[in-house]
């Protein structure tokens, strides 16, 4: 059980301008499952190598519970990491793989074998010994990457990319056998991922990245619902955005008043004359119930997607989307006008920008 | 699970050109063989006699007489050849390492310089640094022959290693790293195992250039430091046949071994997994 933080942590490469990791501030609590979202390149790998000790910090500190592990080397973390293409030994068995690193750390060989058994049997690929890895499929070798990991009993686990390169059937069930093993063995877990859905399915918080730059630290339900920026919205799939400026309860926009709900939003927001921008996830619109909060449109396009239907309009300059059930907001053609309604409850604020 | 199985060993292939392309070994390497053992064992061979009239193994017991100097030669061979060896491996790994992971600024005129003695003859080097050699104190010795087999051996040893290098993902070291091996182990049990293959294609051109050179051991050891193919010169200008011959084959007998030793790391799948390029 391992509290990991991070303090103003810093990365840049030897011969780099720009900084890989800049002023990086993160608490992961013990036995939390959290996840390093971001596109490729938003510094969100060379976290996971700092933390496990691969890469060194050109500033800041890496505190596992009250221990400052700076300098500690990789091999004495007790921090592992399985790679997004697995890394397994080519030239040994399966079994000489999953016990490497015990052989590491001079177990005796029959404790090893047997140790290699219980983690061949939680990753349900017993009678696997004797393969070679170039005998398994991707899958499994993930699972035999995943034993050779937690076969050391480490503190931390990291995972780069873990579903990544898995087929979409298989994503499922390394998903599952992913938590479940991070229930069972407690362990705090931190993995990588470009795939924010990826990130929602598992993560208790997601910590997401842009440009080396932490953008915001929270449960996933947060960033579908309160976003603290537009960038952060659109990388959760939420374009649908509206500028205007607060007076009282009401957002005066180009395209009408809007009222909004005060208790949900940020307070320093809800301010008379503060100019703000509006929020609204796709789902949350639905087809005019009242003239309060609605606005008429012309519909850009259709988009049926079988199990819903997505339009697409376009409000002050700006492309939404507005996604529903084939069953309620059915029945539009491209070009016709139609009235949709933005619930007060659903629209968020940020900033400006 | 299918069993691998066992195949029986065959001299032929089924493919012709590659029974073709077996066969031509088969006459370079044995045919020239064949005359030098006759002429090892003859005593008396004059023209036009197709073979020899009398026989005698006077050769031999010369050759393997270890109060000639053929014993002696034999054995300065042998270390000279396997210090250039050893010191090419340890020079090679780093520098092999260097050219074929990373990139840096005048990367190709670094290239360039390390190919430059297997495209230049190391001769005109070899004639300039004679003098600092001497300077040294290391002419005529040794040490200073080894140095001088090290300049046309080095490019082979860096080009093979750089060449498994290129294929090798590092990652795999951070792995070992994460699962508790220390520097030291992590290169004994992934990184060794992963640039053997060039390892040892390297370390076979560099003992068989080095075990074959003639000029430069002559030039820099001053005709004080013997090897096999001094001696071997010696003889063949001495118009003894016999013992040149039987010389000759003693000087051929390492490289058939090695070559032997080291084939399947040359073709085929082992070579395949250098760097671990083909997992």
């Amino acid at each position: 059980m391992t509290n990991i933080t991070l303090k103003q942590l810093c990365k840049v490469y030897d011969g780099a301008s720009e900084a890989a990791v800049k002023d990086l501030n993160l608490e992961i609590k013990s036995g939390e499952l959290v996840a390093l979202l971001g596109p490729s390149g938003c510094g969100k790998t060379t976290t996971l190598k700092m933390i496990a000790g691969l890469h060194d910090v050109t500033s800041g500190d890496v505190m596992f519970d009250e221990n400052r592990v700076n300098t500690i080397r990789p091999e004495k973390r007790e921090v592992v990491m399985v790679y997004q293409n697995y890394l397994l030994f080519p030239y040994m068995n399966v079994e000489d793989n999953i016990g490497f690193g015990l052989r590491m750390r001079k177990i005796p060989k029959e404790q090893i074998a047997q140790r290699v058994k219980e983690m061949l049997k939680l990753v349900q690929l017993e009678g696997f010994e004797k393969r070679k890895p170039a005998q398994l499929s991707g899958g499994q070798k993930q699972r035999i990457a995943l034993a050779r990991a937690l076969i050391v009993r480490p503190k931390i686990l990291l995972l780069d990319e873990p579903l990544s390169n898995l087929d979409a059937h298989l994503r499922d069930d390394m998903r599952e056998m992913i938590l479940t093993i991070h229930r069972e063995f407690g362990l705090t877990t931190v993995f990588v991922t470009h795939d924010q859905e990826e990130a929602v399915l598992l993560a208790d918080r997601i910590a997401l990245m842009f440009d080396g730059e932490l953008q915001q630290y929270a449960p996933p339900k947060e960033f579908y619902e309160k976003p603290r920026t537009d960038r952060i919205a659109a990388f959760f799939g939420n374009r649908n955005r509206l500028d205007g400026v607060v007076q009282g309860d009401m957002i005066k926009t180009a395209v009408g008043d809007f009222k909004f709900n005060q208790s949900i939003v940020d307070a320093n927001l809800a301010i008379d004359g503060t100019e703000v921008r509006m929020v609204i996830r796709p789902e949350s619109i639905s087809l005019c119930k009242s003239e309060c909060n609605s606005l008429t449109v012309k519909i850009d396009k259709v988009i049926y997607m079988g199990t819903y239907i997505r339009y697409r309009i376009t409000v002050d300059g700006n492309e939404w989307d507005i996604i529903g059930d084939p069953h309620e907001i059915a029945g539009y053609q491209e070009g016709e006008l139609a009235c949709f309604t933005i619930p007060a409850e659903k629209i968020w604020l940020i900033h400006k920008t | 699970m299918t069993k691998l199985q066992k195949r029986e060993p065959r001299i032929l292939h089924r493919n012709p050109i590659r029974n073709i392309i077996l066969l031509g070994i088969v006459v370079g390497v044995i045919l020239p063989m064949i005359p030098q053992l006759v002429w090892s064992i003859s005593h008396r061979w004059y023209f036009p006699e197709m073979v020899p009239t009398e026989f005698s193994m006077r050769a031999w017991e010369y050759v393997g007489n270890p109060s000639t100097k053929v014993t002696r030669a034999f054995f300065n061979s042998l270390i000279i050849s396997s210090v250039v060896t050893i010191i090419g491996v340890v020079i090679g790994l780093p520098a092999g390492k260097a050219l074929g992971m990373y990139k840096f600024k005048l990367k190709w005129l670094v290239e360039l310089i390390i190919l430059a003695p297997a495209i230049v003859p190391p001769l005109a080097a070899t004639i300039g640094i004679q003098v600092i050699f001497i300077r040294m104190g290391v002419a005529d010795t040794m040490t200073g022959v080894i140095i001088a087999h090290l300049i046309p051996t080095l490019p082979y040893m860096i080009v093979s290693l750089s060449g498994v290098f290129a294929n090798y993902d590092p990652e795999f070291e951070e792995q070992a790293r994460i699962l508790g091996a220390n520097k030291a182990k992590t290169f004994l049990f992934i990184t060794l195992p992963a640039v053997f293959p060039g390892i040892v294609t390297g370390s076979m051109f560099t003992f068989l250039i080095s075990w074959g050179q003639y000029i430069l051991t002559i030039l820099v050891g001053g005709g004080r430091v013997i090897t096999l193919p001094i001696l071997l010169f010696s003889f063949t200008g001495s118009g003894d046949n016999s013992i040149a011959s039987a010389l000759s084959i003693v000087f051929v007998l390492p490289a058939i071994i090695i070559l032997f030793v080291t084939s399947k790391f040359l073709s085929g799948k082992s070579s395949g997994m250098g760097g671990f390029g083909s997992i």
